[in-house]
């Protein structure tokens, strides 16, 4: 007791290293502290007779020191391993500070509730998913946003855009929706006028010709008005190997002179048939590099 | 333009007079590199003499150049084959993984993969829209555009469910993708994208996002069935990519509709427009100074009929880049990427994945 007092007279009005005086209050960093309160009957140095509860890795463990070790700092501090239960645990303190001082244990077992708390709470998140930040340095994300400029530059959109429409124009695809040059198509319905039967029918050859590779299998379909889209990949260029294809697709191409008016919107059109089928978008493919 | 020459250099080859004839000592003057040179106005005038000098030169190799073609057509010769201006993607690193035409391999593996059910329509295309937990001031606006841009989209606020049970539950419902929109800093920035039952997932980083109020004379998007215009997906990953796009429209685009989506990949960018276009024909008149056409009609300006089409902007903007593709959905500790973006693959500026 005496020899506490006198460590305990230093340490407090000289220096201490675990000590951190901050606007709340005075708290003790020392990792074997109780209540990590600055205080006569919390700190670990100025008590010869003192106990813990320590956590490692889940597991709770009671330190205790008395006064017989006092000279072994090695052997200091006796270890006990606690149950995970907590009623047996508080059993457990009991029986192992029987007679020792009622404060010192009243605040063992608190520290022993928050400590379980703490337990159950820290496994339930551990449970739930949580958004991890992740850090972009500065340099990647200036680098990235110079690099999407160009590359938006170099893909001039707008432009690739309106030749893609209208190579499907010209690949027959909106066949029978458009009738495009205007002009075209006011001569053809004169001439439509003389030989009305002749455009009215509808002259389908029937053609096998090979999909291009990007295109989706499908199934004939030959419903009117049933139409498809497809990806037109820019890079292939191959009409060649359209033959060698292994995707089959049928084609229905329409005559000459229904093709004359591929046209501008129109409210009534003179035939409808709009047999369009699975076209095979290799003929189109140009590369745009 | 002169070799560069050191400076050492310079400076002795102009103290020898006479061991060097008169000519080689100009040229050699006129090498004087302006780094050389300490006085800063004189250096600054060196320079900018120097670049006059490759300017004129640049101007008058044009300018053979076009008389030379000229020429050529006169005459009636071929002229000079012209040359091709050489770009990234023009000299884009050559990559083993592009789709040949004639892969068989391919067509298997997309007959045997995720996207094949609803490509071949055997399952309507049915999307659920959430985002992350926090939401944003632009999300709810973006969230809208898509909701619109997207047939048969449906939007559901997110709460604090998790993502995988959010799968579980839209696997219950029959949605065919969940696209969740992940803000940072009141803006959405990632774009997650997972098919469903069992599809893979990706991930790209959103940027440049412009909402279709912020867009001059933009239109107002019908609720026809858009036509779908996916560029320049090439190698293998791209082509992927380019399937899971696709299984987010429905299979048969209305025509009539005259709506486009477009996403248009450049250099592993895409780039998200929608658009309504039309097409019509403009007259042009050819003129005599313009191309081969002129000598066929010489004198007669033919009202040349073009047909153009014209596009409208609706619906919002944006650039997707893909930062990873997970196979399986969403679980980002046990599952399996098939491609992560890793820094180091930027090191080329010639070499591309998608």
């Amino acid at each position: 007791m005496q020899h506490d007092e006198v460590i305990w007279q230093v340490i407090r009005h000289k220096h201490c290293s675990f000590m951190s005086k901050i606007s709340t209050g005075i708290f003790c960093r020392n990792p074997y502290n109780v209540t990590g309160i600055c205080n006569r009957s919390s700190c670990p140095l100025a008590n010869s007779r003192y106990a813990t509860i320590r956590d490692h890795d889940g597991v709770f463990y009671l330190y205790m020191k008395t006064i017989e070790r006092a000279h072994k700092p090695n052997d200091l501090w006796e270890r006990v391993k606690l149950p995970r239960n907590y009623e047996k645990a508080l059993e457990v303190i009991g029986k192992h500070l029987m007679y020792w001082p009622k404060l010192l244990v009243h605040k063992i077992k608190q520290r022993l509730t928050k400590m379980t708390q703490m337990r159950i709470r820290m496994r339930k998140l551990a449970l739930k998913t949580r958004e991890k930040i992740m850090t972009t340095p500065r340099k990647e994300k200036k680098r990235e946003a110079r690099r999407e400029e160009k590359a938006e530059k170099a893909a001039v959109l707008d432009k690739t855009i309106e030749k893609e429409l209208l190579a499907r124009l010209e690949n027959g695809i909106y066949d029978g929706i458009y009738n495009l040059p205007f002009n075209k198509f006011i001569e053809t319905l004169d001439t439509d006028e003389l030989q009305a039967e002749d455009e009215n029918e509808e002259e389908s050859e029937v053609e096998y010709v090979e999909g291009n590779f990007e295109l989706e299998e499908e199934d004939d379909i030959e419903d009117m008005g049933m139409k498809n889209y497809h990806i037109s990949n820019d890079e292939v260029a191959d009409d060649d190997d359209e033959e060698e294809e292994v995707n089959a697709v049928k084609v229905r191409r329409r005559s000459k002179s229904e093709k004359d008016e591929p046209g501008k919107k129109l409210k009534k059109k003179p035939r409808i048939h709009v047999e369009v089928e699975h076209e095979n978008g290799a003929e189109r493919q140009k590369a745009t590099f | 333009m002169g070799g560069k020459r050191k400076k050492g250099e310079s400076e002795g080859m102009e103290g020898d007079n006479d061991s060097k004839n008169n000519n080689k000592k100009m040229k050699q003057k006129s090498e004087i590199l302006p780094s050389s040179v300490k006085n800063k106005e004189k250096r600054s005038a060196v320079h900018a003499k120097l670049k006059h000098q490759k300017k004129v030169e640049k101007r008058k190799k044009l300018k053979a150049r076009d008389a030379a073609e000229k020429r050529a057509l006169e005459l009636g010769e071929e002229p000079a084959p012209k040359q091709i201006p050489r770009t990234i993607e023009n000299a884009r690193e050559a990559d083993e993984t592009v789709c040949m035409p004639d892969d068989e391999e391919l067509f298997a593996g997309n007959d045997a993969d995720e996207f094949s059910s609803i490509l071949k329509r055997d399952r309507t295309p049915k999307i659920l829209i959430t985002t992350c937990r926090f939401n944003s001031t632009r999300g709810p606006s973006f969230i809208s555009e898509l909701l619109s841009v997207i047939p048969n989209a449906h939007y559901n606020k997110r709460g604090t469910y998790d993502l995988k049970k959010i799968v579980e539950y839209a696997n219950n419902k029959e949605f065919t993708s969940i696209i969740v929109v992940h803000t940072n800093r009141r803006e959405p920035d990632a774009l997650l994208i997972i098919g469903l039952p069992d599809g893979p997932t990706a991930h790209f980083k959103l940027s440049s996002l412009v909402l279709r109020k912020d867009i001059k004379n933009h239109g107002n998007p019908t609720s026809h069935m858009p036509e779908l215009v996916l560029n320049n997906f090439t190698t293998r990953l791209g082509h992927r990519i380019g399937r899971l796009i696709q299984s987010l429209f429905p299979q048969d685009p209305n025509f009539r509709g005259r709506r486009v989506v477009t996403f248009h990949n450049q250099r592993d960018f895409i780039f998200f427009r929608h658009h309504r276009y039309v097409f019509e024909t403009k007259e042009s008149k050819q003129s005599d100074s313009k191309g081969k056409k002129a000598k066929d009609a010489k004198g007669e300006s033919i009202a040349k009929e073009k047909v153009v089409a014209r596009l409208q902007e609706c619906g919002p903007r944006f650039t997707l880049k893909l930062v990873s593709l997970q196979h399986g959905t969403f679980d980002t500790k046990g599952g399996e990427y098939e491609w992560v973006h890793k820094p180091e693959m930027d090191t080329s500026r010639r070499r591309f994945f998608l």
